[in-house]
């Protein structure tokens, strides 16, 4: 672990300036930061921990916990959300059983919602493991999930 | 690829060579790949060109081109066709060898590609002629359609750099800021602030190095201007940024671009690389003896970043908290040292000017306003895409004549603009011509350029506490007003719109307000009541009901209203019953439903799927 | 040189210094909760703002970040000023309901606190004035404590939330803490101290025999600047 983060480091030439990509890079690699890389970042990059931390916690993009194996992404951003973004996130928490920017207990499953995708024209939009599904609706949430293996509440009888 | 040009002549006769290689009169399939177009699986469609076209051996007479963004998203994916500009709209993945076979072998215009105008039901065969696009001026925003943005010689043939050339080998550093002054630039960021005074502090400022940077954080939800501008014309930004550099006096500088787009990252790259390679950017350029050179970083995920300190604090490995701007940045900013931060449409603007001269370009808009401005329109809006038009074009015009109006027969209730820094205008104010200074005056204010349109679906009240939310999930934390009061004023929202709203609320909100305004370290905070203000200043009775009636009229609101079955309308086709998670919707084939009010969450999930709206939302 | 008005009191200072430190100079009282003259002011809590006017502008301003020029006008009690004051006192005592510093403060501005801000039920005595963080940064230099998250989540801590190895059990951070919120805990025989959830073994002065400094600091003092340890372990009443 510690080779590989020296190796991005070695990418952005060691400039502390870079931090926050360096830590993308790095979380991009192990789906999340673990303790022990955010350490290695701090020691070849020459950032006392605190800092690292305090930047790690302070901006979205990272992510302390594993994210799911199927990562869905909600765009909430105004647009979205004036074309009823709100009901289908409620409808995709209640249906997977956590909270906004939570996973699933066996990890199989990530929701977090995000300030605005910029595709406004196909919103409301869930990504599934970066794939776009635009024109989102409460009923395409219920099965979209439903393809991905999680069933809504009455799922007997549909179909 | 093009290499190392050393002087302006030679620049001059590289554009020459590359226009005149390029036949007009050769037919060329333009399919916008903006990351709006690839979220409708443009991606394919590019495939299947490729594939149909080498099928039928056309790759020499067929000229085939990806652009970045065209600006009508609500019809991708959209394929041109050069030199008549055929315009195909909602072209299907699988349609490339149909186009092929019918429009450019056998000269057919293919009708079910075409748009209607839903105005006059007539289809439209000519882009120009497309109501969209007709009434916009794309003095800016037009240059993407003509551009591969990785390939940086169809730049260079429309002109491209030609005002760099101009700039670097014929005009002083003072004179071109002075131009631009004259020209009456305004930040398109959102602050409005002439560039012209921002480059000159910059210049006579002391210290060295002197940074400039570009801020494409871009972080009002709904904004995608600067995205499409980046990934489309990365070249056009970049042209603006070395002649701002040269004018103030600056080696080095820096385009900050939100961590969320990845493709716009990935395209600054490449033309920063190409720009080296042709001698346009680093050592020497254009054989001038100025030398200046740009480095790429992205940003974490911080709304906050879009400000200028914040920014900064990014830009040198740190968490984006403000600081106090009794300083400028002019004079201490990157670094502690001096820099002009623009927004990337502001850099996009500058070549025109220096190309066209200052009294060209404030021709354009209004006594205040000058030029052109690129918006986002979205939301409940027919035509959701980028619009671009002149200063003072009315609202009217923008959401009717080119936003297309609202769909599904509904009506307009106000329109947003600003972001969250911004505020909600009503419909008594849809003649307002678009200005700074205009909006700055009702409330609001020009922001970034997004437009969100809003419909009588949607409430006023849930729209300030979605923006007040907003707020407090990116407020940095640093001062006590906004961190401890925008979250307050959520709370009182909240209950608002959960029917536990006092009397007094309404005034309360406002004098927080007032603290918040006044109180704030940075813009965050200070503009962040501007959607709560607005809208209690135009939608008062909206609150006056949530409060008073503990009744949400425009039937959002879940706590205060009620799913019912409107039993003339309802057929018993049992689709309501089917989607309800919780079974509250119930009923016989063929007789009338009803929905149990126990057991409905007000998911809204049987009004989406009733076909013959007999939802009642109340 | 700058002259300038105070509360309509003609009053002469440098040009560049802070409106606060002036103020102070000349016996005029502005609140303030997150200044400390061995720190730099980070203008933060927001309640020392004024109101400044300079040719036709007005603006609100934190007196501990503006600096003074001349022709400038201050009020340092005007409208907006007692707004704000108001209103951040408001804030921080729903914050912190259990904190008596915030309460006196506020009678002693004639401040009562808004009933409609339901006060937080977590017991926090943390007002984010920063002094703990600044403090071990610039004055210690060890930067062991940082802040983590932002808007209301943030808070001052270890990262992780553990154990830090770069802490050397100093409590600047204590000292300086204005609320009490940083816990320090010495045993009764003063033999260690624990802070930040790290327990510090404590050194013997050679001179008078007592418990005065935690190893680590000693260690740190050590190397930073270049004095043996051992030379360094005399307490300050013996030196």
């Amino acid at each position: 672990m510690e080779e590989k983060v020296k190796e991005i480091i070695q990418q952005y030439s060691g400039d502390k300036s870079y931090l926050v990509p360096i830590l993308q890079d790095v979380q991009r690699e192990f789906n999340y930061l673990p303790k022990d890389a955010l350490c290695a970042v701090s020691t070849h990059l020459s950032v006392p921990i605190s800092r690292v931390y305090e930047v790690v916690t302070f901006y979205k993009a990272f992510s302390l916990k594993p994210k799911g194996r199927c990562q869905l992404i909600l765009c909430m951003g105004t647009a979205c959300h004036v074309r009823g973004g709100e009901l289908i996130a409620s409808n995709v928490s209640d249906i997977l059983g956590i909270k906004e920017g939570d996973t699933t207990a066996d990890l199989e499953f990530s929701f977090e919602t995000v300030g605005c995708l910029g595709a406004c024209a196909l919103g409301p939009i869930l990504v599934v493991n970066g794939e776009y599904h635009g024109h989102m609706n409460i009923a395409k949430s219920t099965k979209i999930l439903k393809k991905l293996g999680k069933k809504g509440a009455t799922d007997d009888e549909q179909d | 690829m093009t290499s190392k040009i050393k002087s302006f002549d030679e620049l001059k006769s590289v554009q020459e060579r590359l226009k005149a290689g390029r036949d007009p009169k050769k037919p060329c399939i333009t399919v916008c790949v903006g990351t709006g177009c690839l979220a409708y699986g443009t991606k394919k469609l590019v495939e299947n060109f490729h594939e149909e076209l080498s099928k039928r051996d056309l790759a020499d007479r067929i000229a085939f081109r990806t652009s970045g963004c065209h600006g009508f998203c609500e019809r991708g994916p959209m394929v041109v066709i050069s030199p008549e500009k055929i315009f195909y709209q909602r072209v299907g993945l699988a349609d490339a060898g149909e186009i092929i076979d019918k429009t450019l072998l056998k000269g057919e215009i293919i009708d079910r590609l075409l748009y209607v105008d839903p105005a006059t039901g007539e289809k439209v065969v000519h882009e120009d002629d497309v109501p969209f696009y007709k009434k916009q001026t794309r003095l800016v925003f037009g240059l993407n359609s003509k551009v591969d943005p990785e390939i940086m010689e169809d730049y260079l043939a429309i002109g491209g750099y030609g005002a760099l050339g101009k700039a670097l080998t014929g005009i002083k550093p003072e004179e071109i800021i002075q131009e631009i002054i004259k020209a009456n630039l305004r930040g398109r960021g959102g602050g409005g602030f002439p560039a012209g005074w921002k480059w000159d502090a910059t210049r006579k400022a002391q210290g060295e190095p002197k940074y400039i940077v570009c801020n494409a954080d871009e972080g009002d939800p709904g904004a995608y201007m600067d995205r499409s501008l980046l990934e489309g014309n990365p070249h056009l930004v970049l042209e603006g940024m070395v002649i701002g550099a040269y004018a103030i006096g600056s080696s080095q500088g820096y385009i900050y671009v939100r961590n969320e787009y990845p493709l716009a990252v990935k395209n600054i790259h490449i033309a920063i690389r190409q720009a080296r390679e042709a001698g346009l950017l680093g050592e020497n350029i254009l054989g001038s003896g100025f030398s200046f050179d740009v480095k790429v970083n992205r940003g974490g995920g911080a709304f906050v970043c879009g400000e200028s300190s914040a920014l900064f604090a990014s830009l040198e490995g740190r968490a984006g908290e403000p600081r106090a701007k009794y300083i400028h940045a002019t004079d201490r900013g990157l670094y502690d040292k001096p820099t002009n931060l623009n927004n990337v449409e502001t850099w996009a603007n500058v070549p025109f000017i220096i190309e066209r001269g200052a009294d060209w370009f404030a021709s354009i808009g209004t006594a205040g306003s000058k030029g052109t401005k690129i918006f986002s329109l979205v939301g409940k809006i027919n035509n959701t895409g980028l619009v671009e038009v002149p200063m003072g074009t009315t609202l009217r015009e923008i959401v009717f004549e080119i936003g297309g109006g609202i769909p599904d027969g509904r009506k307009f209730k106000a329109i947003q603009t600003g972001g969250p820094s911004g505020g909600c205008i009503p419909e008594q104010y849809l003649d307002l011509p678009v200005d700074f200074d205009e909006l700055t005056k009702i409330g609001s204010m020009m922001g970034s350029g997004g437009l969100i349109v809003m419909d009588d679906r949607n409430c006023m009240v849930n729209v300030a506490k979605y923006f007040t939310n907003f707020l407090v999930n990116e407020s940095c934390g640093k001062c006590v007003p906004c961190r401890e009061g925008i979250r307050r004023m959520r709370d009182i929202l909240a209950d608002i719109t959960e029917g536990k709203g006092r009397e007094g609320d309404v005034e309360l909100l406002e004098k927080i307000s007032t603290g918040i305004l006044d109180g704030s370290l940075c813009a965050l905070g200070n503009s962040a009541p501007n959607p709560v203000l607005s809208t209690i200043r135009y939608f008062r009775d909206e609150y006056a009901a949530h409060i008073k009636e503990k009744r949400c009229p425009a039937g959002v609101c879940r706590d205060l209203i009620t799913y019912s079955v409107d039993a003339e309308k309802c057929t018993g086709c049992m689709v309501c019953a089917k989607v309800c998670p919780t079974g509250a919707a119930s009923g016989e084939r063929k007789k009338v439903h009803v929905i149990d009010q126990a057991k409905c969450t007000k998911c809204g999930a049987c009004r989406e799927s009733c076909k013959f709206d007999s939802i009642i939302v109340r | 040189m700058a002259n300038l008005t105070i509360d309509n009191r003609k009053i002469e200072a440098e040009a560049g210094q802070f409106i606060l430190d002036i103020a102070r100079e000349n016996g005029i009282v502005i609140p303030t909760l997150c200044s400390h003259e061995s720190i730099e002011p980070t203008g933060s809590c927001r309640l020392c703002v004024v109101e400044a006017r300079q040719g036709k502008k007005t603006r609100i301003v934190t007196s501990c970040l503006y600096p003074v020029a001349e022709g400038m006008i201050v009020d340092t009690r005007s409208e907006r000023v007692m707004n704000v004051r108001r209103l951040v006192l408001q804030l921080l005592m729903a914050r912190c309901p259990g904190s008596e510093q915030l309460k006196e403060m506020a009678a002693e501005m004639g401040v009562e606190a808004e009933p409609r801000f339901v006060p937080d039920k977590d017991n926090v005595k943390c007002i984010l004035c920063r002094m703990c963080v600044r403090t071990c940064e610039k004055v210690v230099g060890v930067s062991a404590i940082g802040f983590s998250y932002r808007g209301p989540e943030k808070n001052v801590c270890t990262p992780f939330k553990e154990e830090s190895e770069t802490c050397i059990g100093c409590g600047a951070c204590a000292y300086i803490c204005p609320t009490g919120h940083i816990e320090m805990e010495t045993t009764e025989t003063g033999d260690s101290r624990t802070i930040w959830g790290r327990t510090f073994k404590m050194k013997i002065c050679k001179v008078c025999g007592r418990y005065f400094a935690p190893e680590d600091q000693l260690a740190y003092i050590s190397r930073r600047s270049g004095v043996p340890v051992e030379d360094l372990a005399v307490c300050i009443s013996c030196r």
